[in-house]
């Protein structure tokens, strides 16, 4: 049976970590490599890399970034932030990015989603959405829109019918974070999570607000989600990757345990 | 010398990463004499089975990997490389190398929440010993990103199998050629385990393999 996909979300900036995540150990900041090893070996499924300030000039340097995190990890990791093109997911990929996340400029421009997915395959290709709980219009339908730009633009969209367009247009993965959880360590927003991931046949990664493992657990067994995101809850040492995975066990939710 | 066979099949350089690490040394060629003296050959991929068989006929690749095979050279078959060495494929209703009696089947639910691709990690379930699976305890699990999958003509070709909606085959092998529809090379320390093992094998399936196979079946 297939394991639920606990992956752990590194922000990072001009390949160095981003300074908001502060780590207990010291050390380790800036050093966005030697913390993607430590969470390979213990026990996370999958990385994903947020390159937060991703422009043309300093893309050189993500991808000698990229190509040092593949040397060190053999699990898949995907890197988003700044994609435009079919070759700036090209160029991630041969770098050792199993996938790569697309957000704003698939929203401003949404063949780039096929155009990415033709190129790399759809399993290499994740749209990663923010969304907005609103109020119901005729445009949104769910009360949920879509955001860009860290939530400060809205766009109109209604967030279901994006991720149903999305696994349309070739998108092998849905990432669904919701910008009104984000940082509120209160819990995942599972009726969103639940709404795309029942409505799509492609695996949906449940993002933002992660503050307990009882959270994990809800996007699983509530949100339904195939995969869920979590960023400070392990950045600032409460909690290690294993003792989320045990603490699923217990709870009966198919974890790789054994790494 | 290792040699990984490249012929624009997805990212190979993943599967060096990890011979690398594990202390394997390896050669990425898509040179078709390259294949004939090496001492043991990588045949990883991702994507489409069409385009994959096109590439391989193309460049000749393809007649290079049946003759290594038959010179009993060790091949370990990855992913889109543990399918296109089968009969054929039902993605594009392609003919491919025809190495194992069988055909590769895309995955067919009725229940929609099992999705597909298949992405994810996953434990398997070992049918008959094999030197390459040696050590894999059943809850180890490894890395899966598919849509489709190989099945053999013959049980014998089957080495393991894997359980989403039901047992699918995920390890085959025949003589000095062993496959694998997950990715050792993104599969953490037991995939890790699994290539230097490869690295070790000398092609051959001991007599004791074989008899304790036919115990458990």
């Amino acid at each position: 049976m297939l394991s639920k996909r606990l992956i752990v979300c590194l922000d990072v900036r001009e390949g160095k970590l981003a300074k908001s995540i502060k780590f207990v150990d010291t050390k380790d900041i800036g050093d966005p490599v030697a913390k993607a090893r430590q969470y390979y070996e213990d026990g996370a499924d999958e990385l994903v890399f947020y390159d937060i300030n991703a422009s043309r000039a300093n893309r050189d340097i993500t991808l000698k970034f990229v190509e040092a995190v593949a040397a060190q990890i053999f699990i898949p990791f995907s890197v988003g932030g700044g994609i435009r093109s079919v070759e700036d997911a090209t160029k991630l990929r041969l770098a050792g990015a199993e996938k790569v996340n697309v957000n704003s400029a698939a929203v401003k421009r949404k063949e780039l989603i096929s155009e990415i997915s033709c190129a790399i395959g759809a399993q290499s290709t994740v749209l990663s959405m923010d969304v907005k709980k609103t109020t119901r219009t005729k445009e949104i339908p769910s009360d949920y829109e879509i955001v860009i730009n860290d939530g400060t633009i809205n766009t109109g969209m209604d967030a279901i019918e994006w991720a149903k367009t999305g696994e349309k247009l070739g998108a092998g993965e849905l990432v669904v974070n919701s910008i009104d959880a984000d940082g509120t360590k209160n819990g995942y927003e599972l009726t969103l999570t639940r709404m795309i991931a029942d409505s799509v046949g492609i695996p949906v990664i449940a993002s933002g607000g992660a503050g307990k493992p009882e959270h994990l657990y809800e996007a699983f067994a509530i949100g339904h989600a195939d995969a869920a995101l979590v960023a400070s809850i392990v950045h600032y040492g409460e909690y290690t990757c294993r003792q989320l995975k045990d603490y699923l066990h217990s709870r009966g939710i198919k974890v790789r345990t054994k790494f | 010398m290792l040699a990984i066979i490249d012929y624009g099949a997805g990212n190979i350089g993943s599967v060096q990463r990890a011979c690398t690490e594990t202390g394997i040394q390896s050669v990425i060629t898509p040179n078709p004499a390259d294949l004939k003296k090496a001492e043991r050959i990588i045949f990883p991929g991702v994507g489409a089975a069409p385009t994959a068989m096109e590439n391989l006929i193309r460049t000749g690749l393809g007649e290079a990997i049946k003759e290594v095979f038959a010179a009993g050279v060790p091949i370990l078959g990855i992913c889109l490389g543990a399918q296109v060495v089968l009969d054929s494929s039902e993605e594009g209703d392609t003919p491919c190398l025809g190495l194992i009696a069988g055909k590769t089947v895309r995955f067919k639910f009725q229940d929609k929440s099992l999705k597909i691709p298949h992405i994810g990690w996953n434990s398997v379930k070992i049918t008959q010993p094999h030197p390459l699976l040696e050590g894999i305890d059943k809850q180890d699990e490894f890395y899966f990103v598919h849509s489709y999958y190989p099945q053999p003509a013959r049980k014998e070709n089957i080495y393991a199998v894997s359980d989403y909606g039901g047992d699918f085959c995920c390890a085959i092998g025949y003589k000095n050629l062993f496959a694998v529809q997950f990715h050792p090379e993104k599969s953490g320390r037991f995939g890790l385990q699994m290539l230097q093992r490869f690295a070790r094998w000398d092609g051959k399936i001991p007599p004791e393999s074989k008899k304790r196979g036919k115990q458990i079946c």
